[in-house]
């Protein structure tokens, strides 16, 4: 992968906690290619967000990275001093949060939250950001930009307020946005729109997407390439339409399997038994073993890694070829 | 906004009513004035007269409704342990008061402000550990005992500071002040950190609390992921937004020095009024007290009134709400 923008590589991130560490994150790997968009599904527990977490270097302590590394650009950011790593947020790497309501400072007006930004990254007069953040209004497809500028968070809606973040993870043009969940806290009729104008900005600005959510309706809209994650393990990446219309790893397959189907008809949405298994608590082997329906003996022995299977890669020792599904 | 003040002043005016009433109402069973005037040879006599005169023989509402009247007009009559009018004797002690209750409010707030923020940002740090600690103490210990440790402690062993009275004032037209001499300034000292502690400590575990929780904020999170400098985090975004809830306590606490200012002026003989105030409930000095009453009452309104305004400067919420409801 020496195209690759962003690599994270056997990424490990533990909790310290008085009995021992916990693994959030165990071994997880993935490229990102300039302008692509990656999404990361899974249920809630999964480490996806952790991982977008460390990725951008906002890992909350206890949390930290125990293992493994994460490139830019060539260059090693986990490893990079507090300072440097600031640097890096906002002009490199955007974040967008999940609820648009708590991600503002009531305290200060949009305009002042932009150019505060956008002078914190780029050599420009107030007069100059100011400008910049009307701009950025206009393509986050905020009426009235220039005017709407002095408002303070709380006069916008919801939806809007979504817009503003993003304009503001998106001020410093950075190469990599990571979107934890953008839409999750947002009413389904404007969730869409939200996708489609990250979406849009992104593709035009030619950054690339780290889209963080459990909503596979929305990956299969947008992302290019998707990881499942199970008990903070990758178990499946690879092109979305692979592993939408063909999933290989009988948790990615019981997955699908829940997602009712509008011109499915009656058919019973199909349930993965049993729950995730607690950090404290993951089984030895693979760690969906107790739950997987195919499980053999060497599942409960050994962890699989990764294998090419299609086009997609998938840590499962059982998967065979496409065939094998249903 | 208009509308808005017009109400709070006529609040504060049935807050200054409902004082003067029950302060003169407690008064009159604190003990008789007037055998503590004439002294033990008098004529029944004599103390009817003496009475009279000072209108002590009429029903409590007439009494209460000449005090009011007068009070309206500037006269809070005649204190009748010195014999002098009570404004003259409030105004000559006012500003050492006042002075040693701003004091004692600067070193609040400053110190408070500070080491909240440094607790909370800093929260493994030994001084942390220390300072939490000593705030504890502050907290817990009464305020005359931290004055007699301190005048032990700088007076009479170290012998750095005075232990009583103001030193040299300057009298700068009405108003004589400590600020401007070496012996005033050095004799503000210990008062200022006696009454200024336990608000001190009072205002720092709340800064801290209150930064901790806005620290957690998604807004602060968000901040970072933006790549904001640590400075404009902590200081821009974190503590403008900490200090919403803390205006409110400290607005209520601000009001309390210069209430709290009697137990601190008595130890350290500093001739302001609180000193006064104690002065006169040993001798039933009823004019005396209950003026005295009315100007801390008064204290608190304006500061209540000061905080109110406050929330406008610093919370654009507030803003919108009150051009909502005015139109």
């Amino acid at each position: 992968m020496g195209d690759a923008l962003l690599e994270v590589k056997d990424l490990v991130v533990e909790f310290k906690t008085r009995r021992g560490a916990l693994r959030a994150v165990d071994g997880v790997s993935f490229a990102l290619k300039p302008g692509e968009v990656l999404g990361l599904v899974g249920e809630s527990g999964a480490g996806k967000s952790l991982t977008g977490a460390a990725v951008i270097g906002l890992l909350e302590p206890p949390g930290h990275i125990a293992a493994g590394s994460v490139t830019l650009g060539g260059e090693r950011i986990d490893t990079l001093p507090r300072e440097a790593m600031r640097k890096v947020r906002g002009k490199r790497i955007g974040m967008v949060f999940q609820d648009p309501l708590t991600s503002l400072n009531p305290l200060y007006t949009v305009g002042e939250q932009l150019t505060e930004t956008i002078r914190t990254h780029l050599p420009v007069n107030q007069a100059e950001a100011r400008q910049r953040a009307i701009d950025l209004l206009n393509d986050v497809g905020i009426p009235a930009a220039s005017r709407r500028l002095d408002s303070y968070p709380h006069e916008f809606s919801g939806g809007m307020r979504q817009r503003v973040v993003i304009a503001l993870a998106l001020a410093a043009e950075p190469e990599v946005v990571i979107a934890d969940e953008p839409t999750t806290a947002l009413d389904v009729s404007v969730q869409a729109q939200i996708i489609s104008v990250l979406k849009n900005l992104c593709t035009e600005k030619g950054t690339a997407v780290i889209l963080v959510t459990h909503d596979m309706g929305v990956i299969a809209e947008t992302a290019d390439r998707v990881a499942v994650m199970y008990a903070g393990r990758i178990v499946e990446i690879g092109p979305v339409r692979d592993v939408i219309k063909q999933p290989v790893h009988p948790y990615t397959m019981g997955l699908m399997g829940s997602i009712p189907d509008p011109q499915g008809g009656a058919e019973r949405l199909v349930q993965i038994p049993g729950a995730m298994p607690r950090l404290n608590a993951i089984p030895v082997g693979c760690a969906f073993n107790p739950r997987c329906q195919m499980a053999i003996d060497r599942c409960r022995v050994e962890r699989p890694t990764m294998r090419r299977i299609g086009a997609t890669d998938v840590a499962c020792h059982v998967a065979g070829p496409a065939e094998t599904t249903p | 906004m208009l509308a808005f003040l017009i109400r709070r002043v006529f609040q504060a005016v049935i807050v200054m009513l409902t004082v003067a009433f029950i302060s003169f109402s407690l008064f009159r069973f604190v003990g008789d004035p007037i055998s503590t005037m004439v002294g033990q040879d008098a004529t029944i006599a004599d103390r009817q007269a003496m009475a009279r005169e000072l209108g002590l023989d009429q029903p409590f509402i007439v009494q209460f409704w000449r005090f009011i009247a007068k009070a309206v007009q500037g006269e809070f009559g005649i204190s009748y342990r010195v014999g002098r009018p009570v404004m003259d004797l409030i105004q000559e002690r006012l500003p050492a008061t006042l002075e040693l209750a701003f004091c004692a409010a600067i070193f609040a707030l400053v110190f408070g402000i500070f080491f909240g923020v440094y607790t909370a940002l800093r929260r493994d740090s030994w001084l942390t550990k220390v300072v939490m600690t000593v705030s504890l103490i502050g907290v817990s210990l009464p305020t005359f005992l931290i004055g007699i440790g301190l005048i032990y402690l700088f007076s009479v062993e170290l012998k750095w500071l005075p232990s009583f009275g103001r030193g040299e004032t300057v009298k700068i037209g009405g108003w004589t002040t400590g600020f401007l001499t070496e012996s005033g300034l050095k004799s503000l000292i210990l008062p200022t950190i006696t009454l200024g502690l336990f608000q001190m400590t009072l205002i720092m575990r709340l800064v801290r609390s209150e930064m901790l929780e806005v620290l957690r904020t998604d807004y602060i999170k968000f901040a970072r992921a933006r790549g904001l400098s640590d400075r404009a985090v902590h200081f821009g975004h974190a503590l403008k937004n900490t200090l919403i809830p803390v205006i409110t306590i400290m607005g209520i606490k601000l009001g309390a020095l210069v209430a709290f200012a009697i137990i601190t002026e008595t130890v350290f003989q500093w001739p302001g009024v609180g000193f006064l105030f104690i002065s006169s409930v040993q001798s039933v000095d009823v004019p005396m007290m209950a003026s005295y009453l009315l100007l801390v009452a008064l204290f608190f309104v304006i500061v209540n009134l000061t905080v109110d305004l406050a929330y406008f400067a610093v919370d654009p919420r507030l803003r919108i709400s009150a051009v909502a409801t005015r139109g």
